[in-house]
């Protein structure tokens, strides 16, 4: 649904703000390689703007900091009205390596809603230009939650009230369980 | 002078050609060394939590269920692609894969979730593995949980039921 949207709203061109409100520079690094000519993302339309009201996209580096979350949350609401919020790193994501240091909050995500997520520490330019993508629904997201389980139960599992012994055999009561 | 810089110019630029990369429409590979998400292989892993502990920033996380079970959760969300829980696994159960594209609207879906079976020494009570799910089965003293009712369940009461126990359940009791 959230892909439609963005289809309708966004077809034709998006206008970033890019905020960083505390990350180490690495992800502004990978952001603006992202606007050069080798990657060049204005060919999907794509510009970089100086302020949040003109922007439809946030992209937020940086985890949310004591001293720039309520920056953020204003230049959030500053943006106008269809909008959406990429968290970049994994510091916007989920908070990084400094996720429990004293002046950070935590991930993005607690200061304002993030519709989608581009983690790597940077990510690369092709990772960015990928999430970019992802949102204006020109690929498909390839990542699924993965849940590996080494072995089943396994041996059926006896519940000792059910047996019955009868002579020498022991018999199994619910051995449709087993 | 200005003609002749000029030319310069456009020679230099004639000469650049296209550099743009057509990345979202083909694929775009990585240097080797490239070091993407980890990817766990359950097979593999002993559960020592060691990747657990040495994760900078505490992204794998270690929940044992029952004695016999532990739960290593990898959230995927601060990582930071560093290689450390790789490099420090000593079964070699994690890889550093060449994926980058993991963008998503939501983050549940870099989540990795192992469900591990240990085998408890019946001695110090600590987890092992067998290497093979017969040797597993053969060991003495080899008992599991009933997860769902949260009782223990010896699986040897299924053969000896009027005998007092088994050596192995005296050292347990
Ligand atoms: S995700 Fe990594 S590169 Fe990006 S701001 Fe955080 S620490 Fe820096
Ligand atoms: S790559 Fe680094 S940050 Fe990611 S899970 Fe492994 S040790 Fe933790
Ligand atoms: S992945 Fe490796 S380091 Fe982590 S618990 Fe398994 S065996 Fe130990």
């Amino acid at each position: 649904m959230l892909k439609t949207l963005c289809q309708k709203m966004f077809g034709r061109s998006l206008w970033v703000y890019h905020a960083n409100s505390g990350g180490c520079n690495g992800c502004d690094i990978e952001v603006l390689n992202v606007l050069t000519p080798y990657y060049d993302v204005e060919r999907f339309g794509i510009k970089l703007v100086g302020s949040p009201r003109h922007a439809d996209v946030m992209l937020c580096q940086g985890p949310a900091m004591r001293a720039t979350a309520k920056a953020l949350r204003r230049a959030y609401e500053a943006m106008p009205a269809p909008k959406l919020v990429f968290a970049i790193g994994s510091c916007a994501c989920g908070g990084g390596i400094w996720f429990d240091s004293y002046s950070v909050l935590g991930p993005v995500e607690k200061i304002v809603p993030v519709n989608f997520y581009i983690p790597g520490c940077p990510p690369r330019p092709e990772a960015i230009i990928y999430g970019v993508a992802v949102a204006v629904g020109l690929v498909d997201k390839k990542t699924a939650p993965v849940q590996f389980k080494q072995l089943e139960m396994p041996i059926p599992r006896y519940h000792p009230s059910d047996l019955r012994g009868s002579g020498e055999m022991v018999v199994y009561e619910k051995a449709e369980k087993v | 002078m200005s003609v002749l810089s000029k030319l310069k110019e456009a020679v230099i630029c004639l000469r650049a050609g296209r550099v743009t990369l057509p990345y979202p429409a083909t694929a775009r590979p990585v240097p080797e060394k490239f070091r993407g998400r980890p990817i766990f292989d359950a097979a593999k892993c002993i559960g020592c939590a060691g990747c657990a502990s040495n994760c900078p920033s505490r992204e794998i996380l270690v929940v044992d269920l029952c004695q016999e079970i532990r739960i290593l959760q990898y959230l995927g969300r601060r990582c930071t692609y560093c290689g450390r829980c790789a490099d420090v696994c000593p079964e070699k159960a994690i890889t550093m894969s060449h994926e980058f594209e993991t963008a998503t609207n939501c983050i549940g879906d870099i989540r990795q979730r192992l469900d591990l079976f240990m085998s408890t020494c019946q001695r110090c009570g600590r987890c092992f593995k067998e290497p093979s799910h017969l040797e597993q089965l053969k060991q003495k003293g080899y008992r599991f949980d009933d997860v769902q009712n949260e009782r223990w369940v010896l699986r040897s009461q299924a053969y000896l039921t009027s005998e007092a126990a088994v050596d192995d359940m005296k050292i347990e009791i």
